[in-house]
């Protein structure tokens, strides 16, 4: 194990080399480029044994990996934003072919106008399609949870790709010390590959052609999604496992920080949880009883862990960098449905913030979740369920 | 082909993967072996793959499938001595 | 000097299954059928949106006999290029071809072909050419040609036919090639060429096609061969840039020898509406294709 100041790009580049990944495409957009320099560096200084087709847009980068991971070969590539969009026909074939590999998601906002800042307009869009999306909190979890993809992705309980989500410039661009298992580490803890089917010249397999029986395509479909059910047990195996080989084990789907005796719930995904941390610290120290479940995987979404820690809540407050315009904050969506059909009668709600760019601090949240609570113990309730919290 | 626990969008090659084409037909080709030369055009540019040549003598002897046959008629069209006709079904 | 092929030494294999889903008198299964003859078990076809998906017919049977990824159609020469890297890597033989129709190629999927071209992705990439696009239902392409009749253009295409193998040419890539379905010994010979080159290759098979051309399917062999004999299809083929004019279209460098565009035209319904100030355009553009070709095939 080696000692780095590495940014989240860097950290990512290190975690498929040491992957042993074989091909890699992508298309250079703000704020992913970095992790494709460094790959084309290490590659360039025989550091590591990848082949990469430089293709011409997105669309081509993730075909080009899906052509290469269905013939057989650990694949990976890396995007954000306007590239990840216009990839995104490729990220729903991708997952209905059932051909394990893992991207990168540098989350970036969306335009017009155009902004490289971040927010998870661009990633939440994916969360129908079928890919498992992780998101990171720092740049240790980025390095550690992409080489984990790759043994989830590939697990015949799963068999389906992953996303793993940094936010750009907090994570991507940010230097932090991180501690780099050797390659023989992570020999021992990632197996071969395994994939569903391989395309290989001589044996005459059809992927693809259209279905005599809708019936069973229909039960293609249901089956990515059991596919993401089952690797909620897959993701915390493999962290459990990569907890004992390095110390370091993150909490599975979600992390409960101090939230086993709160009384008032954060839930938040992405870097920010990192100023969330620091906010329920200090709101306790003045008396406020808060915790955070920090999560981790937003598909598959975890259900039962979110359920345990909002059980027994008086209230639950849901931070969304992101808006499903016409609706509320995805994260939201996600959570209040689910706790609502699991028959919680808590009071959500949510606030959307740190939308294109904008900084949110523990500052920020300290402020949002001392009103939220004193709204709550006051009226029983949230008189607004939705807010649009703007900046200071 | 299936030793994942999930359902797959994967096929194997299969004779007839659309029925029995031949009932598409409305005319039919007609070999008439006598003015048959086998020069194995026929075979070269069907469509389907329903017409068979088997070495004979340095010449092809042609058979024709009429359970896949559509009766496109190119076998008859490419043929240098019009030995195959198309005859009407209907 | 090359030994030409004859049609004893073709194998039987079939690769093309009786009972698919083509229509009758196909050009597509026929170019599929010389697919396998020449390049057997070696292929892995990647097959972009067009009829050869629905050609296949339904699951989970197919109606063709080669390894095959069907792929979203602006994708098929980058997913083709990832297979063939992947094939290397693992040390297995295989000859990675993309079968694309003139909509996947020209058009939707054309930032794919040029990308792919451009890097030398060890490929070949076979534009099968009806023209139109055909399995949506007679939709104009850029490869639709002037004055033909679609269900976009019902007074006749006004634009061109978008010149896909000199844009190719431009590519400089190691080969480029132009095939018909009337001329199979000749397709089989240049597929098997490319396949022992190593980088991006190009053959451009031109396909007429009986419901979208209007003419009966007997007929689909007759019109592609007139394609040639009226000079309005070129049969060539370039290495590394060479130029070398097929035998079936030699006799036409002589315009005096070709046949007048009118005998290709009037054989299909897609040209009902044909003027005679549309043939001379279309005669001028054969002759200034013509000409560039001499020139380039003397160089």
């Amino acid at each position: 194990m080696v000692r780095l100041t590495l940014t989240g790009n860097y950290c990512v580049a290190y975690a498929v080399k040491l992957s042993r990944v074989k091909v890699v495409s992508a298309y250079p957009i703000t704020p992913q480029t970095t992790i494709v320099e460094k790959i084309s560096e290490m590659v360039d200084e025989g550091e590591a044994d990848i082949k990469m087709i430089r293709v011409e847009s997105e669309h081509s980068a993730l075909s080009a990996v899906y052509g290469a991971a269905s013939a057989g070969v650990r694949s990976f590539t890396a995007t954000s934003s306007h590239g990840l969009l216009y990839m995104h026909e490729m990220v729903w074939w991708v997952a209905q072919a059932r051909v394990p590999l893992v991207m990168a998601v540098v989350t970036r906002t969306i335009g017009p106008p155009w902004n490289i800042w971040t927010d998870h307009h661009d990633i939440m869009g994916q969360r129908d399609t079928g890919w498992l999306i992780a998101m990171t909190e720092n740049n240790q979890e980025v390095l550690d949870e992409t080489i984990k993809l790759f043994k989830i992705t590939e697990d015949p309980d799963v068999y389906l790709p992953g996303i793993i989500g940094l936010d750009a410039f907090v994570l991507s661009h940010t230097v932090e010390p991180v501690e780099v298992p050797d390659q023989d580490v992570v020999d021992s803890f990632l197996p071969e590959r395994r994939q569903p089917y391989v395309i290989k010249a001589g044996d005459p397999l059809i992927m693809g052609n259209i279905p005599s029986d809708l019936v069973r395509n229909a039960k293609m479909r249901w089956d990515v999604h059991v596919g993401l059910r089952s690797a909620e047990e897959v993701i915390e195996r493999v962290d459990r496992e990569w907890g004992k080989l390095t110390g370091r084990y993150y909490g599975g789907l979600a992390e409960c920080y101090r939230c086993g005796d709160s009384k008032y719930l954060l839930i938040g995904v992405g870097s920010w949880v990192g100023d969330m941390r620091i906010a329920v610290d200090s709101l306790r120290d003045e008396g406020y009883p808060v915790g955070l479940l920090k999560i981790r995987y937003i598909r598959p979404f975890p259900v039962r862990r979110v359920y345990e820690a909002v059980r027994g809540s008086k209230g639950v407050i849901v931070f969304d960098r992101s808006i499903s315009a016409g609706s509320a904050g995805p994260l939201f969506l996600d959570v209040a449905s689910h706790i609502h059909a699991l028959r919680l009668g808590v009071p959500v709600k949510n606030v959307v913030a740190g939308l294109a760019g904008v900084d949110v601090g523990y500052r920020d949240f300290q402020l949002i979740v001392r009103r939220f609570v004193e709204e709550v113990e006051r009226e029983g309730w949230v008189t607004e369920f939705l807010e649009f919290y703007p900046g200071r | 082909m299936q030793q994942c626990r999930y359902e797959l969008p994967l096929s194997r090659p299969k004779v007839g993967v659309q029925g029995a084409t031949g009932g598409w037909r409305i005319r039919r080709p007609v070999l008439e072996r006598g003015k048959c030369i086998g020069c194995g055009l026929c075979w070269l540019y069907c469509p389907d793959s329903t017409i068979d040549v088997e070495e004979e003598g340095g010449r092809f002897r042609v058979s024709i499938d009429y359970t896949y046959c559509k009766g496109c008629g190119i076998c008859s069209s490419v043929c240098p001595t019009k030995a195959i006709t198309m005859v009407s079904e209907v | 000097m090359r030994v030409p092929l004859t049609i004893r030494e073709l194998p039987r294999e079939k690769y093309v299954l009786p009972g698919h889903a083509a229509c009758p008198g196909c050009p597509e299964a026929m170019g599929l059928r010389y697919v396998g003859m020449a390049l057997g078990r070696r292929a892995i076809l990647v097959i972009p949106a067009g009829c050869t998906s629905i050609i296949q017919g339904l699951s989970p049977g197919s109606g063709l006999a080669f390894p095959i990824l069907n792929v979203a159609f602006a994708s098929s020469d980058a997913v083709a290029a990832g297979v063939s890297v992947a094939k290397e890597i693992l040390g297995e033989d295989a000859v990675v071809v993309v079968w694309a129709g003139d909509g996947a190629t020209s058009d939707i999927g054309f930032a794919t072909l040029s990308g792919a071209a451009e890097r030398g992705d060890n490929i070949i990439h076979i534009c099968v050419d009806n023209e139109a696009y055909m399995n949506t239902g007679i939709q104009r392409s850029s490869q639709t040609p002037r004055g033909a009749w679609t269900t976009t253009t019902w007074r006749g295409k006004a634009e061109p036919k978008k010149n896909m193998p000199l844009i190719m040419l431009s590519h400089g890539v190691p080969y480029v090639a132009t095939a018909s379905i009337a001329y199979p010994l000749d397709f089989i010979e240049k597929l098997r060429r490319a396949s022992t080159i190593r980088g991006f290759k190009y053959i451009h098979l031109h396909a007429p096609c009986p419901v979208g051309w209007r003419f009966d399917p007997s007929e689909t062999v007759e019109i592609a061969r007139l394609a040639i004999e009226t000079g309005m299809w070129v049969l060539f083929e370039a290495e590394r840039g060479k130029v070398t004019i097929s035998p079936p279209s030699r006799p036409y460098a002589d315009k005096s020898r070709r046949k007048p565009i009118y005998e290709y035209i009037k054989r299909q319904g897609r040209f009902r509406n044909i003027t005679e100030e549309l043939i001379k355009e279309l005669e001028k553009e054969v002759d200034e294709y013509w000409s560039i070709l001499i020139k380039l095939s003397s160089q």
